[in-house]
Parts: C-alpha cells; structure tokens; sequence
C-alpha cells in the first residue's frame, strides 16, 4: 500500500460510525440498481443507512443476477417436482456453485452451464474469455478437476456485419482462453437469428470430475480459522456500478476509462487449477469460494452466510493491481483468476507453501468469526458491518407479472401450412442443398477448429459428434480387462419452438439434449439449464419464462432426470425487442464402458439404415420454414417424452450390445440433415428410400422429435428389429450403406454426389468469416 | 498410412517393462498442458514415465527427455521465452549437447527454439487462428532418435493443435536443414500454419534433439485420437537408447 492512497481518499471514506451520525445522506442506490423500497429495507436490516461500501455490496448482492430475484418464485419447481431418481445419484443439488452427480466407481462429476452474453457484445474476445473462465472455477469450486468445456451460441444474421465482428471474436475468445487452459472443448452449437443482432448469448458449460468423498463446499466453518485470498491481484477491470460510487464520492476521473468488461488471465487461471487440485488432495481447506460475479462483496457473504456465521475481513490487506481503488471498487471488482478459502492455523504454513509452489499470490485477509456479522475494516476503521445472511440469501423476491403475449394467438394460428413446398424430385434436391449449405446447418469446423479437442487424452467424441464424451479412467496399462467409464453432455435449445410454445419448446430442448447423449450409448442421468430470456419486467417475456420453467419441471420429471443447477440470464433485449426466449439445456450421462460408445459417422458397407421413431407433417418453426421461407409460425413438433425415453432405452441397449455401429439424433432439418451429415462424417453413400404412402418432402425436412436413425450391421439386424418391435419402437428400413457408391441418392426422387454435398456444407462458414 | 507395429523390435511392446524400464522424463512448466498425455505416451510406448518439475535442475536420471505441449507462462512473451531460462532446462541443454535424446512437441518445439538448440522460430498462423485439426504428414527423415521406427516417406497422420505453429528461419538455415537432412516432417495435404516450406518438424545435427509441432503423443490410443501413428515417435526413442546401451 502506498501513502498516496492513505493520503488521498481518507476522508472520502464513509465508516459506519458516519452512517450512524448521518441518517439523512442522499445515497445513489437508484444509480446502482436498487429500488426504493430496496433501499428502505435495507436501512431497516442495519437500523441506519448503508455506508457506500455496505451499499455497493447490497446493490450487486440484490441484483437480478446475482439474486435471482425475479426467477425464484419459479426455479422452485426444480426442487417441487425433483424426480424420484434424483436421491440415488444427486450429490449436491441446485444453490451451490455446481450440482454433483454419483457416477459410480467411487466417482462424482459436477457441471453447470452459465451465461455471458452482455459481456460478449460489448468485447467478444474478453467477454466470452471470461465466461469459460468463470463457469471453469465454479466447477474448480466444487473440489473437482475440470475435465472438458462446450458451449452454445447464438449470433445475429450471418450476414450482418455486426455479426462478422461478434462472431470470430466470440470464437478466438472461447478458444483462447479453455486452449490456454488446456481443457477440451467437446461440443455445443452454434445458431444465427435476427432476435441475437444486438444480443449475442455466450453460454459455456464445463464439467468435472472429483472422488464422490472429496466435495467442497462455499462454508466459512470454525470460529478462528484464516480467510484466504488467493489468485491474482484485484484490479479496477468489472466494475459496473462503482464508480457511481466513487464518482459521487468524491471527484475522480481515471476510473471511468477502466473496462467494464473483465479481462481474463488463462495462465493465471491455469495454475490456479493446479494449485487448488494440490490444495485438496493435501486437505488442506475448510471451505472455498471462487470470485466471479460481484467479487469480494459474493465471496465473503456467501462463505460467512453458509458457515458460522460471522467473519472479520481487513480491506487494507488486499493485494491490489492498482493501489487507487477504493473499498467500493474492491468490493466490487470482479477481477478474474481469485479464490478464497478457508484454512485452519495449523494448515497455513502448508496451504501457503503450495501456493509458492505455483507462483500464486497468497494473502490472509481476515478470519471466521461467531458473532453472526460480517465486518470490514479499511485503514483501521469500520466500513462495513452487516449479518451476511441478508445479503447472500434473503434479498429481494418477486412475484412479477405475466401475461400470455398479445400476437400469442396470431403466431400460433399462422401455420404457414400454405407455404410452397418443393413439388418434384428437382426442387427436393435443390431444397436439399440450400438447406445443407444454411448457415445454421452447415459445417462448423471453421468455429470448431479454433478449439483444442484433444488435450487431457481423454476425449472419445467431440464435435460433431451428437454429445461430447470423454473416459472417466484409463485402465487400458493397469488392467486391460478393465472397462473405463466415460461421461457424454449435450447442450441444446431451441428459440423458435420456444417462441412458439415456450412449454414445448423447452422441453424439446431437454429431448434433444437428452436424446443426443443416448445417442452415443450414455445413459442420461441430470439437467443443467441456462434460461437466456428478455426482461423480467415485461410479462409477456415473464410469461414466456414462466412457461418454460414449468415445461422444464416437468419435463425432468418425466425423463427421471434432476435439475443440479443452472443460470438465469434475463435482460436479453434489443430496445424493447426481447431476444426469442432461449432456453439452452444441457444433459449429463454415463456410460459404463467408453469403447462401447456409438459415432453418428456412417461407415460399414453393407449396414442397413434404419429410422426410430415416427414422422409426422411437422413444420412449425422448422429449418425449412426459415431458410426457404423465412418464416415463424404455427406450433413446434409434438412432444412425446415416453417416446424419448423409449427411443434412448434401445439406443443405449443396442449400444452396448454392439447392435449398432452408427447413430445420429434427427433435430433440426431433418431425416436429410442427418443422413447427410452421417455420410459426409463416414465418407459413404446410401440410397435411400421413401416409405410407401410418404410424402418424400415430409420424410426428408420434417423435423417431428423422438428420432434417431442407426446403422445396423447386417448380422445384427433380426436382434434389433426383434427388440424394437418387443418394446414398441417404430424402426423402418430406409436404406442401405455403400462404400462403393459416392452420392445420396434419394430412390425416384434425386441424387447427390458427396463431393457436391461436402462443397455446400463445408463452405459456408469459411465464406462468411474468412 | 500404417506405422509398422510398435514393439516388433526389442522389448518396446505396449506394458511390457520387464526387458528394459528406461526413465523418461516430461517437464511441466507452468502453463503446460499435454504433460498427463505425453508421460501416457511413454508408458504406452514401454518406458517409465518420469514427471520433471521446471524448477528443479536434477532431472531425476531420465535417459530421455520431453518437452511437452501447452502455454508455458501463458506465452505472454514470445512463446517458449520464459520456460527456456528455467533450471531444468539447463540440464536439458547440458545433456541434448551430449547426446540424450529430447523431444519437444508444440510449445516444447518453441522452447527447444529458444534454447538455441535447434533453429529458427515459430510464429503466429498465418490464418491468425488457433487450428486443431487431424494432420497428415510425411516423415522425411527415418533415422533421428525419435524417427527410427518409422520409414522415410512414410504418410501419417498426427493432429496439430497450435496458434503459433508458423516455422521461419532465414534461407541459408532452411537451405541447410534440407540439405543435412534435418527437415524430420513435413505437412502434405496441405499446411496448417503457413510454415514455411511445410515444415512440421526439424531435429539438430546429431540428430538426437527433435522439434515438432504437431502432436504424436494424441495419435497413440484410436479411442481418443485419429489413430496409432504417433506411438512409433516414442518407440524409436526407446529403441535408440535400448541399442545404444
């Protein structure tokens, strides 16, 4: 600390003996998002005004972002209607950093998917850097090493130039940060609309995996033991509402250059991974918290409110980038790559050493206490003095209106059943092509190749594959006999079923997810979700979320798949203009023996393709609708989640069995999406036939849920089809695999050379973006 | 595309130990990331793998040494700059002179450019980008350390994964290398990063110090990699000290 900063900002200090002498001080609180009648409970908690420090910390505290306040009310259901499974498996459930999930073997793995979509329009490469980085300690948090990252994304119109800046700045941001991590990115989407222009969602989910035994939790336990503040320096980088603060403080103005937008620090993250990991196999923490939205203010409130109870915390003591800030903007500053823990005495001296083993800056600041207060001292004086419970779990809750949206009806009565469809087998064909070749179908490897898929060894599928997966263990020199177990996740979402019905469409999104890790042999076992929506303060968007929620509910209820936990990101908005409500879900299974593991590539000669599941006319808020049409309307495919989890029962028997060699989810675009996709990713031709009395332009683009197709080898086929047909699965022959020959051919209607398939799908991307 | 098989030779099978337990050593700097894979590789390969920490110099009496993949020190600086004044690698520099075989993939290539012990540089790709991709490569010369098992010629396929794969070096030195046989692979179908020359990995003159951007240690299991192309790289190591001994 320098003697400038005793110097300067002194007396701008506001201590709570101040704030006791000087009730009638006009406080910014509207200017840092705070209500009136916010503000005036506040003042009741304390039994005086908040001093600017204790106001800053309520402010980012009672946040919508950090409190939840406007979801709550409807988040409960994830707990109402946890489904019964939820107790064999559910280690740590939804309020912690990340749920954790009993794999079996002795192992938990933890995962959440979070948001940072604001961040990310403002400074792509920055914002999304951060957003792993941020969801990366969380899993950190948990006790876990993180294992590998997806991530789900949204951008505006390919052709928009502003989308030409967001995009590659997202995607360079994405990789730079988990490349330099060294963690794998293993899946996730990427979709343009025109709702995502000026609003861009960024969500990354990471997963981990820890001893089922070896949980930490965000716990400031045991009177006397030391708050550690490890990691990087605080600097003046996140500060929202600060300087607010600051400014109506006293006069300053080199803060307001500071970027709102955090700047992150992968190394520094790096070797705060491998430092905590030593950290907790010596057993050397009491409790942890990682520093992420609202900093110190979370961090300190959330330990002491889940522990004892109080905690005493010297501000001065806080290793600082710029010895400028002042306590608000400490407070306040949510500075990348810092974590706090909780020590005994007697584990300092060997907690501090492995810090210096890393290179990590390592400070005591303060100590748990029992006296049900969380105070803070700056240069010997008392700035903040609050019970922490107020803060971290009793903020605000609203109940806030909602109301089904006026063009509802009109939206869902426009069926755009009269919308010219392709007539003959050369209009299929061209619709084939446009739609292969659409920016949201068309090969992401331009995006997916900035991403390192292989560091840790351990990835069994990537992208594009169905689901990511990667093996738990690697027994194959310990024990060769051994099988290693291995986990897939799949983020998926839909905003125009949404949007369509946001019931329905959030539920699609969880069949999807769901469906895609049955894919690959992996028994869906949780739900993490990110519910990116427009502003809780219009009740048609309130509608929208509350529908969804309720969809969400009872949608893992059916599927017998618990919410861990998840993220709420409201404020998705252009102007007035809510982005299409998104909500992006993602799905954890296990599988007990990676090599068993199901690829959608199509490769064996001579296999027979079959569809699961039936087709329907289904083209509301389809691919086909957009790219042909551009058009929105009607209602989403029809929901079946008895079917799904029929469909997912033979997809993960077949799997294990070795019945199937190939499986590929039907979503968006349809049977010819995913055929092609399979063929083009196993480099083998088919010829497809149209089932008898089927119209081919419903067989090829509807998009009815509750599908797969699979390659059967020939020698499997009696014991597949017998099972199907044992359990009640619809399985049709559709066609058969040659190596030999090197198109689509779709019988009687039209054919396509791979080489002209693999040209419209690959180069879309790499013609937009460079 | 097929490696002979490993092991045919020598007691170099995957998991048998009992003929030779040659210590190989990996050094994790801090910002290393591929260590875990390249210590699996060497076991895989028939070795034991031997874990080094940058700020040691005693190197644990490793025959061998790594130089793994990552970002050491965040590569803030030029890429390897740091990592390249650390104590381990003073030994490392000490024992490449006298010939202990060291393989440096990725950022260890970067590292081992820096030291000074092979020439040239790595700089940013020319599409700016980070690539991750399934790479093939042939291997140009067939009798380094680290390339014995493998037949000159040879195609294979290895992925490279870097953001600063770009090999440069002035004409007189890329005159050289290809002259002296130096140039260990090149890429074929076509060129990731823009090296020039296609140039994927050098060795020194005695060919015991080997440069490599791509990775071989994740072309070692068909689980988790496009094949088993990369497990030779680590054989011929193993059978160059076996012989040599």
């Amino acid at each position: 600390m320098t003697g400038q900063r005793a110097v300067d900002h002194d007396r701008a200090v506001d201590t709570v003996e101040l704030a006791a002498k000087s009730p009638e001080l006009a406080q910014p609180f509207k200017e840092l998002g705070l209500a009136e009648d916010e503000y005036r409970r506040i003042t009741e908690i304390l039994q005086r005004r908040p001093t600017s420090s204790e106001l800053a910390m309520y402010s980012v505290m009672w946040s919508e972002h950090c409190s939840y306040k406007s979801s709550k009310v409807h988040l409960r259901q994830f707990g109402e209607k946890v489904p019964a499974q939820a107790k064999d498996i559910l280690l740590v459930g939804m309020g912690e950093n990340a749920g954790v999930v009993d794999v079996g073997n002795g192992l938990a793995v933890t995962f959440k998917i979070e948001s940072h979509n604001h961040p990310s329009y403002v400074e792509p490469y920055q914002g999304a850097a951060t957003g792993v980085g941020g969801i990366v300690r969380d899993i950190l948090t948990m006790g876990a090493r993180p294992i590998a990252v997806l991530d789900s994304l949204r951008f505006g119109p390919e052709r928009a130039p502003d989308t030409g800046r967001v995009l590659p700045g997202v995607v360079a941001g994405i990789g730079g940060y988990g490349n330099c991590l060294g963690l794998p990115n293993i899946g996730g989407e990427v979709v343009f609309d025109p709702s995502y222009l000026a609003n861009p969602l960024v969500n990354a989910l990471c997963v981990g995996v820890l001893p089922a035994d070896g949980i930490k939790l965000a716990k400031a336990d045991g009177p006397g033991n030391l708050v550690v503040l490890f990691g990087a320096r605080t600097g003046g980088d996140g500060i929202g509402g600060a300087s607010v603060l600051a400014s109506a403080s006293f006069e300053r103005e080199g803060e307001k250059r500071r970027p709102a937008v955090q700047v992150g620090d992968p190394f520094a993250e790096k070797v705060l991974i491998e430092c905590c990991l030593e950290i907790y196999a010596a057993d050397l923490v009491v409790g942890i918290q990682d520093l992420g939205a609202a900093g110190l203010s979370c961090a300190t409130t959330e330990l002491a409110a889940a522990g004892t109870g109080g905690m005493d915390v010297d501000l001065d003591l806080v290793p600082l980038r710029d010895e400028t800030l002042v306590p608000e903007e400490i407070l306040m500053s949510e500075s990348q790559e810092r974590m706090m823990a909780v020590v005994t005495p007697d584990n300092l001296d060997a907690f501090l050493d492995v810090c210096a083993k890393w290179e990590v800056t390592a400070t005591v600041i303060g100590t748990v206490t029992d006296t049900g207060r969380l105070v803070m001292r700056w240069h010997g004086k008392t700035i903040v003095d609050v019970p922490p419970r107020t803060l971290a779990h009793e903020g605000p809750v609203y109940q806030r209106a909602v109301r089904r949206p006026y063009d509802q009806d009109a939206l869902n009565g426009e069926h755009g059943n009269g919308l010219p469809r392709p007539k003959n087998g050369e209009q299929l064909r061209a619709t084939a092509l446009k739609l292969i070749s659409s920016a949201n179908l068309a090969d992401k490897s331009w995006v997916t190749d900035q991403y390192d898929r292989y560091v840790l060894g351990n990835t069994v599928l990537a992208q594009p594959e169905d689901a990511g997966l990667v093996r738990l263990t690697d027994t194959a020199l310990t024990d060769p006999a051994a099988a290693d177990p291995g986990i897939a996740v799949s983020v998926d979402g839909n905003g125009r079923y949404t949007r369509l019905d946001p019931y329905a469409g959030a539920q699609l999104a969880l069949a999807e997810a769901y469906r895609n890790v049955a894919c690959t042999g992996a028994r869906p076992l949780a739900v993490t979700n990110c519910l990116n929506f427009g502003s809780p303060e219009d009740p048609a968007v309130m509608w929208q979320f509350a529908e969804a929620v309720r969809g969400l509910a009872d949608g893992c209820q059916q599927l017998g798949v618990p919410v861990t936990g998840g993220n709420v990101s409201f404020y998705n908005q252009t102007g007035s203009t809510p982005i299409l409500p998104t909500p992006v879900i993602g799905v954890l299974g296990v599988i007990d023996d990676v090599s068993r593991r199901t690829p959608l590539g199509l490769r064996s000669d001579g296999a027979q393709l079959y569809l699961l599941g039936g087709t329907r006319d289904e083209f509301g808020g389809s691919e086909w609708a957009h790219v042909a049409h551009g058009f929105l309307g009607g209602r989403p495919p029809k929901v079946d989640l008895d079917r799904e989890r029929l469909l997912a029962d033979i997809l993960i028997n077949a799997s294990r069995d070795g019945l199937i060699d190939a499986a590929h989810d039907l979503s968006d675009g349809g049977l010819f999406v995913a055929v092609a996709e399979g063929c083009l990713r196993g480099s083998v031709g088919i010829r497809l036939i149209v089932p008898e009395g089927v119209d081919p332009f419903v067989f090829l683009f509807s998009e009815s849920a509750g599908r797969a197709i699979v390659a059967v080898p020939r020698t499997e086929e009696v014991r597949f089809t017998d099972m199907c047909t044992a359990r009640g699965l619809p399985a049709q022959r559709i066609g058969v695999l040659d190596v030999l020959e090197s198109a689509i051919e779709v019988q009687g209607q039209f054919r396509i050379p791979l080489s002209e398939l693999r040209t419209a799908w690959a180069a879309t991307l790499p013609d937009l973006f460079g | 595309m097929h490696v002979r098989t490993v092991g045919r030779r020598g007691g170099s099978a995957p998991g048998n130990l009992s003929a030779v337990a040659v210590r190989v050593g990996v050094v994790t700097f801090p910002g290393s990331l591929d260590d875990r894979d390249a210590l699996r590789a060497i076991r895989l390969a028939g070795a034991e793998p031997v874990p080094l920490w940058h700020g040691e110099k005693w190197l644990s009496d490793v025959r061998a040494v790594i130089l793994p993949g990552g970002f050491s020190y965040g590569d803030y600086l030029r890429c390897g700059a740091i990592a390249r004044f650390s104590p381990a690698m003073e030994s490392i520099i000490d024992g490449a002179r006298h010939g202990m075989p060291v393989l440096g993939i990725c950022n260890g290539f970067q590292v081992l450019c820096e030291a000074h012990l092979l020439p040239g540089a790595l700089i940013r790709n020319r599409s700016q980008k980070f690539v991750c991709r399934d790479q093939e490569l042939r291997i140009e010369n067939a009798e380094t350390a680290w390339t014995s098992e493998y037949q000159a010629g040879q195609r294979v396929v290895i992925p490279v994964k870097n953001a600063e794969g770009g090999y440069v070096a002035d004409q007189r030195t890329l005159d050289e290398l290809e002259a002296e046989g130096r140039v260990v692979a090149r890429y074929v179908g076509g060129n990731p990063n823009g090296s020039l020359r296609d140039i994927a990995g050098i060795c020194n003159v005695a060919g015991n110090v080997v440069g490599l951007m791509p990775h071989p240690e994740h072309a070692t299991d068909p689980l988790t990699g496009p094949g088993t192309d990369g497990l030779a790289f680590f054989a011929s190591m193993l059978n160059s000290l076996v012989s040599a001994a």
